[in-house]
């Protein structure tokens, strides 16, 4: 399942960012840890990277029993910039990965937390039949494998 | 005098920051200890805790449940209890028990009296009801005063009848109600989390804004820090903005952290729409004051013309009973999509005969596709999956009937290329069905437009 091999350790109950504690293995060899170097720095010398290897924060919850919010933080302002900045987080791109037409998809840029929300509408409410997901806490997972 | 007279008029008589201790972001989970001495030892103004959410599904206040256990709760109360107590400052929970409807707030009460009867304590009481009269709502729907929002279905005639609880969200002006009622302690039934920590601060005149972005923060404990958690959380309070730290000397709250708080189960990172206003955090500003503590400013407050109160409820739809079991046999694996079906419908026959299928009946395959919303395609497939099937049947021994039967013909289901012909199904233990007991949907998520959103929550004050 590509996007889970060194993925940033993820928001559990109640979680927050955190700091990993090792460097991912599938990290180019001779790289810093994480927040010493932004990754935009990485990039601008033509280092391909997914998601999670530069979020740090990659979550899903309920925003009330009919939406679904994911939320994507960064460590450096420049991390923030560079994907921010990308159609690998618009809406249409999202739309694509979650099966939800575009439209429906809202992608909202959220610099005083170094975050991009995006939010949309839950397939079933909360808890009713058929649900897969009450808390909406790991559908996250299909995000973490976006090239950036 | 009680807690919140006395700390009202202090407070009146000689203007100082305000300082408020958010113990529990979800009260009867327990309260780590260490973090929860140091808040005290900061001697708060006001203890508050959040007891409930809408996000534990709709089970719990259909069947009218805690989410919590009895033990785990009584033990949170009592400790939130004696620590008030001997402050002699407000204690203030919202949403008891969960989701609370009368079942909700009436069990927080019980153990509340157990506790003051068992440790000797002796202080005033203010319970406020957040259950919504079905009469006044059916009228309110004919009167075209009820809406939706976020695409929910119109609500009907048949949801309010058929709802087995259904509760308003109560909003900060109940709260400033029950604290002018000079009590020591204020347990509201369903109750926007801001209200616990708003109320107090709006009273004395401190700028709304800035209250509910307080409110906001520290209703989730130590939430807001990096590393994040569940440890209480303290926070001061000028005419100006506040300070935040954590009780926990391992937690920071930074700028980036506490601002990120803001995008934590919201739809909207600048503004939160509460009963009688709204709250616009475009402005707000996020400043350290040091490697631990966070000034935070500039939140607005806007009151409307048009307030509102969002209601829940949850309605039975049957019983429910499922089974669960797991599969290796890759050829299994790679057809189960075609199997459940046929096996579904091989049930039915059998269950049903001539009769019209009364039963719903649902499959999820762990390991394929049983937890996301959509699955790429040419995804390997696993060596492993674990099936659990869901049946909602009108009847504990209809659904069970179901799933008993699905056991048996999915174990000896013949399919393409089948080898394993002993069994198809790896049982971790038996009997693998299990009846889960009544289930529930939210069937009423709405909001209800009214003159004063303070007026239909009932308060009663009572003296332990």
């Amino acid at each position: 399942m590509a996007g889970f091999e060194g993925a940033a350790p993820l928001a559990g109950f109640g979680a927050e960012p955190q700091r990993q504690p090792h460097p991912p293995p599938d990290r180019p060899a001779g790289l810093a840890a994480p927040d010493a170097i932004p990754h935009a720095v990485l990039a601008a010398k033509g280092v391909g990277m997914k998601l999670s290897d530069i979020a740090q924060v990659i979550r899903s919850k309920n925003a009330g029993p009919r939406r679904l919010t994911l939320d994507v933080m960064f460590g450096s302002d420049a991390d923030y910039q560079r994907v921010a900045q990308s159609p690998a987080l618009g809406a249409e791109a999202i739309g694509r990965l979650y099966g939800v037409p575009a439209p429906e998809v809202t992608v909202i840029p959220y610099p005083a937390g170094r975050a991009i929300k995006i939010v949309m509408a839950r397939k079933i409410m909360a808890g009713d039949p058929g649900e897969k997901d009450v808390y909406g806490a790991q559908q996250h997972a299909p995000l973490l494998g976006i090239e950036i | 005098m009680s807690a919140s007279g006395r700390v009202l008029a202090e407070l009146r008589r000689s203007r100082r920051p305000l300082r408020l201790m958010g113990a529990s972001g979800q009260l009867g989970y327990g309260i780590p200890a260490p973090g929860f001495a140091r808040g005290l030892a900061w001697k708060p103004d006001l203890i508050g805790c959040d007891m409930g959410s809408i996000d534990i599904g709709p089970a719990y206040l259909g069947k009218g449940e805690m989410a919590t256990s009895p033990g785990a709760t009584k033990r949170d109360l009592r400790r939130v209890l004696r620590a008030a107590r001997e402050l002699d400052v407000p204690l203030v929970i919202g949403s008891a028990g969960s989701a609370g409807a009368a079942p909700h707030l009436d069990g927080t009460l019980a153990m509340l009296r157990e506790i003051a009867r068992e440790d000797s304590l002796h202080f005033r009481m203010a319970s406020i009801r957040a259950d919504i009269h079905r009469t006044m709502l059916l009228e309110a729907l004919r009167g075209g005063r009820v809406m939706d929002f976020d695409d929910m279905p119109p609500l009907t005639e048949e949801d309010i009848r058929e709802a087995a609880h259904i509760v308003g969200q109560m909003g900060t002006g109940v709260f400033r109600r029950a604290l002018e009622a000079d009590v020591d302690v204020v347990i509201a039934g369903r109750a926007c989390d801001t209200g616990i920590f708003a109320a107090l601060p709006t009273l004395l005149g401190f700028p709304t804004g800035l209250s509910v972005h307080l409110a906001k923060i520290v209703e989730c404990g130590s939430l807001c820090c990096v590393p994040g958690g569940r440890d209480p959380i303290m926070a001061e309070l000028d005419d100006e903005g506040f300070v935040l730290e954590s009780t926990n000397p391992e937690r920071r709250a930074t700028p980036t952290s506490v601002a990120a708080h803001a995008l934590y189960e919201q739809s909207d990172p600048f503004t939160v729409v509460e009963p009688d206003g709204t709250l616009d955090l475009s402005l707000a500003k996020y400043e350290a004051l040091d490697e631990r503590r966070t000034r935070v400013s500039g939140a607005l407050w806007r009151d409307t013309d048009s307030p509102t109160i969002k209601l829940e409820g949850a309605r039975f739809i049957g019983e429910r009973a499922v089974l669960l079991a797991g599969a290796a046999d890759p050829r299994f694996i790679a057809q189960s999509k075609e199997i459940l079906p046929k096996l579904s419908d091989l049930v039915r026959d059998l269950v049903c005969e001539d009769r019209e299928q009364d039963y719903t009946l649902r499959w999820r395959v762990y390991g394929l596709d049983g937890v996301r919303m959509a699955v790429p395609a040419g995804e390997a497939p696993p060596g492993e999956v674990f099936v659990m099937g869901e049946c909602i049947a009108p009847t504990r021994e209809r659904a069970s009937e179901v799933m008993r039967t699905c056991k048996q013909y999915l174990l000896h289901f013949g399919y393409q290329g089948r080898l394993s012909t002993a069994g198809n199904l790896a049982f971790p233990f038996t009997p693998p069905e299990v009846s889960l007991g009544p289930a529930y949907r939210f069937n009423v998520y709405h909001l209800l437009k009214v003159d004063d959103p303070d007026a239909m929550f009932p308060m009663d004050i009572e003296t332990l």
